[in-house]
């Protein structure tokens, strides 16, 4: 499942779901539900990815949460590169561990007691902080966060997520997008 | 399991297929790229606070808050991304441990 699906939260979804019996049906609709992040993610870094359409749709499959935050180059853009790279290595250090706690997860001990679960949410905090250069940025931050953290009780995992993304549309407005416009003409040629 | 684990592959395929292949390769307007720079900070800001606040479908504050709170005054303090997932983790686990 690690190799195919590659995408840690939604495995954990589904899996939670079979364990606790339920079906085939119910584990894909949460890990679905989960993994309609990337639907935004996706959007953002298609402009990026250079290609045809299947090659393009191939990249995609690259997009997982850390090596998307690490390539975005804060002005709407990411490095291609950076994000295919990050998601090779992370892919094969995410099947290899996989493969390890298969073969030795009983002798492991139990990671929680060792505080693993916070290095990711601790990883993208630092990314984060690279985001907010300025007023509207960490305006939209708050309330990214604000709508996760007040949906969390009340929706399926991975809704908080895709509707703190809406957040983005601050950028609507219209000093934002006269900032952006100005932002691309002081680079001159769109890369 | 088999279904399970096709049917989250298919369908995990065509969300991260869709944004390149129906946004690539070719000039957005002003009012996309304006969007899309502000996608990163709620994005990032929406999976930190629900990896630090939520124990499945409801709100905690246990240890893995302490634990991210410690890693961000680090990187806050010293940049360093390392230092910051370190002590996240370190604090985490000494939370856990009284």
């Amino acid at each position: 499942m690690s190799a195919i699906v590659f995408a840690g939260s939604a495995q954990f979804a589904s899996v939670s779901i079979i364990a606790v019996g339920g079906g085939a049906g119910a584990a894909v609709a949460a890990a679905s539900l989960m993994n309609s992040r990337f639907l935004p993610m996706s959007a953002a870094v298609g402009p990026s990815f250079s290609g045809g359409p299947l090659k393009r749709a191939a990249k995609g499959q690259a997009v997982v949460d850390a090596s998307w935050a690490m390539s975005s180059r804060g002005d709407g853009s990411f490095d291609e590169h950076l994000l295919l790279g990050a998601s090779a290595i992370a892919y094969v250090t995410w099947v290899a561990g996989t493969a390890v706690g298969a073969i030795w997860g009983d002798k492991l001990g139990d990671p929680d007691a060792l505080g693993l679960d916070a290095i990711f949410p601790a990883f993208f905090f630092g990314l984060l902080l690279n985001e907010l250069h300025s007023g509207r940025a960490r305006g939209v931050a708050a309330l990214g966060a604000t709508i996760a953290v007040v949906l969390v009780p009340i929706a399926p995992p991975g809704i908080p997520v895709l509707v703190a993304s809406l957040a983005s549309l601050v950028g609507l407005t219209r000093r934002a997008r006269a900032e952006a416009l100005e932002r691309q003409e002081a680079e001159g040629e769109p890369r | 399991m088999a279904i399970t684990i096709t049917g989250c592959a298919l369908i995990t395929a065509a969300i991260k297929a869709a944004g390149p292949v129906a946004l690539g390769g070719r000039e957005l307007p002003t009012w996309f790229t304006s969007v899309v720079i502000l996608l990163s900070p709620a994005l990032l800001a929406a999976l930190v606070a629900t990896q630090a606040f939520a124990e499945g479908d409801h709100l905690a504050f246990d240890a893995d808050t302490v634990g991210v709170a410690a890693g961000g005054l680090v990187i806050w303090r010293t940049g360093s991304i390392i230092a910051c997932v370190v002590v996240a983790a370190a604090a985490t686990a000494a939370v856990r441990t009284v």
